[in-house]
């Protein structure tokens, strides 16, 4: 398989990555490289193999319902996430308006 | 006894330790020596993002207290170490060598980095790295190239790359401006940069060290270690950093073993693996040959040798580059101008727009382009065939592993398959710099522990590293076949003074 500008185009589009005309060309020989080259990859025969989800066996905890049990994950602490937040007013995160 | 400042920096976590507990010198002297090392040689290697000179000496007046308080000491007391500036450091600038994360100052600590403040260690600054550790070159910072401190014997002075992503930390070791660093490892980014620049670093098993306050490239990949001079410091360093920590979903429930203490060059009984399938066409002379010394001196440390087969080597680097730039595509998803980071808001752009022009703005190009990969390789109708695969395919590259540990112990093998290359050799090609990789990303894949050990030197006076790749769990089994080698390999060798 192989991309062509409007497949760039698009993938950027989704990638929320503003790609100008001159970039998404360079970008179609690039990608198509790494494409072809990962291609091999069909010559593997998988029949019946499972796709991994974790390398190293181990299990999921849940952890204890309390609240706030750390107080670095816990409530509580909305100036420190809104520190380093490029636009926060009155407490909150500032985007530009979303609706017209 | 007297010590020139000069004579501190040569010193490695081990014997500096002791020098502090048994009153040698003061944790103040080591970390003044160290910054002023540092600052010394920023403009020529470019190591550090920034240094933190005045948080290396508070650390070092806080050990130097307790000890004339007779308060017991910490597992790194008075160790000034290099950060890589992808742990977040409260109150500390923490970047992932991004403009977009440029003026990023965490809240709160990573968990790794807190262990080993914890411990007595003290930061000397951030090091610089390859952009959100991707590249193996340390050429895609958005703050410069790291110069390796190595020169060719040739008399010329050709800038080398140290080696990436972890390739300030491995300039930083080598050149002497830190004894030890940490670094991350998801495809070899401990280990290449080890090799490059003739110092030891081990990745643990996937799950040791906490990856909570990491910034995240590929979550079912990174792990954290150390990187220093030689196996004991590094032994004791990943003792620092490794265990259990409920905030990371993936973390090992498992006591930290005293790999320090463990530590032994006898492999009497021990079985090493040779797999053939690294045995590659158009293999480096000098690799090759440093492969096969590297087997007499496991054979000589009392190990037995047995040639393996890892039938699916070939497809590791290929389902890596689907895989990584897969969990990169969404854990980069966060960068979105709004929560933290950049900000880029064109005139009368709305949300939409804003992401686009912040992220546009904010990521390099290697950056894009592996995120572009994984949304490619993730989008409607690809998904089966790529990602999928891929990591059907890396099942078979674990169970290849599996089957290998009923017949050794660890497995030897090159760390890369050439001693450094210039700056500049490889960035035009992105594949031809992902195939440096080659050696050190089906560990990766398998979650398995691996370190590199330096070895000798090329025809060009450039270091070569060995890889030893241990069963999970088995960091002992890594380290003590390490010290094995180091013992022998007896690499004295340095990079002289320029910078």
């Amino acid at each position: 398989m192989s991309v062509d500008t409007a497949t760039v185009a698009r993938i950027a589009a989704l990638a929320r990555i503003r790609l100008g005309e001159a970039e998404i060309a360079a970008m179609v020989p690039e990608l198509n490289g790494i494409l072809a080259w990962v291609e091999q990859l069909g010559e593997v025969d998988c029949t019946g193999i499972e796709p991994m989800t974790a390398v190293i066996e181990n299990h999921l905890r849940l952890r204890d319902d309390v609240i706030d049990a750390d107080p670095l994950t816990g409530g509580g602490r909305r100036d420190a996430i809104l520190a380093n937040a490029p636009a926060a007013e009155h407490g909150f995160f500032g985007v530009p308006k979303v609706i017209e | 006894m007297p010590q020139s400042s000069n004579a501190l920096t040569e010193l490695g976590v081990a014997a500096i330790r002791a020098g502090v507990a048994g009153g040698a010198f003061t944790a103040v002297e080591v970390a003044e020596a160290f910054n002023a090392a540092v600052a010394a040689a920023q403009p020529a290697l470019n190591a550090f993002i920034v240094p933190t000179p005045g948080k290396a000496l508070e650390a070092a007046r806080a050990v130097d207290a307790d000890r004339a308080a007779g308060k017991a000491l910490g597992r790194m007391a008075g160790v000034p170490i290099g950060m890589k500036d992808l742990f977040a450091t409260r109150g500390v600038q923490t970047t992932a060598a991004s403009h977009i994360l440029e003026d990023f100052t965490p809240e709160y600590e990573s968990t790794v980095s807190q262990k080993l403040w914890d411990a007595g260690a003290g930061m000397l600054g951030k090091l610089n790295l390859d952009q959100f550790a991707m590249g193996s070159s340390n050429e895609t910072s958005y703050f410069g190239n790291v110069v390796s401190p190595w020169r060719r014997n040739d008399g010329g002075n050709t800038a080398l790359a140290p080696g990436g992503s972890s390739g300030g930390s491995s300039a930083a070791v080598s050149a002497r401006l830190c004894p030890a660093a940490t670094g991350t490892d998801t495809g070899g980014s401990i280990r290449q940069p080890a090799a490059f620049t003739g110092i030891a670093g081990i990745k643990p098993t996937y799950g040791r060290c906490s990856r909570w306050g990491i910034v995240a490239f590929a979550s079912s990949l990174d792990q954290a270690g150390p990187m220093a001079r030689d196996v004991t410091d590094c032994a004791i360093m990943l003792e620092a950093m490794a265990g259990f920590d409920p905030k990371d979903a993936t973390s090992l429930d498992m006591p930290v073993p005293a790999w320090e203490a463990g530590l032994s060059a006898d492999l009497r009984g021990k079985k090493v693996g040779i797999p053939r399938e690294y045995r590659m066409d158009g293999m480096d002379g000098e690799v090759e040959q440093s492969w096969q010394q590297g087997v007499a001196w496991l054979k000589d440390a009392g190990a037995e040798v047995v040639d393996i087969s890892l039938p699916h080597t070939k497809y590791a680097l290929p389902a890596y580059y689907i895989i990584a730039p897969a969990e990169a595509s969404s854990n980069l998803a966060r960068y979105d101008g709004v929560r933290y980071g950049l900000r880029d808001l064109p005139d009368g752009a709305g949300l939409q727009d804003m992401y686009a022009a912040t992220r546009a703005a904010g990521f390099g190009a290697e950056v894009k382009r592996r995120i572009l990969i994984g949304t490619y390789v993730l989008s409607a109708g690809f998904y089966d065939a790529y990602y999928t695969q891929a990591q059907k395919v890396r099942t078979l590259i674990s169970r290849d592993f599996a089957q290998a540990w009923s017949r050794c112990d660890v497995i030897l093998a090159p760390t890369t398959p050439s001693a450094a290359f210039a700056l500049g050799e490889k960035s035009a090609d992105p594949l031809e710099m992902y195939l440096n990789d080659v050696f050190s990303v089906p560990a990766s894949l398998a979650g398995l522990p691996a370190m590199s050990v330096p070895a000798g030197l090329s025809a060009d006076g450039l270091p070569l590293g060995l890889q030893i790749i241990g069963k999970p769990f088995d960091e002992q089994g890594v380290l003590d076949a390490g010290l094995a080698i180091e013992q022998r390999a007896g690499f004295a060798a340095r990079p002289e003074k320029w910078w």
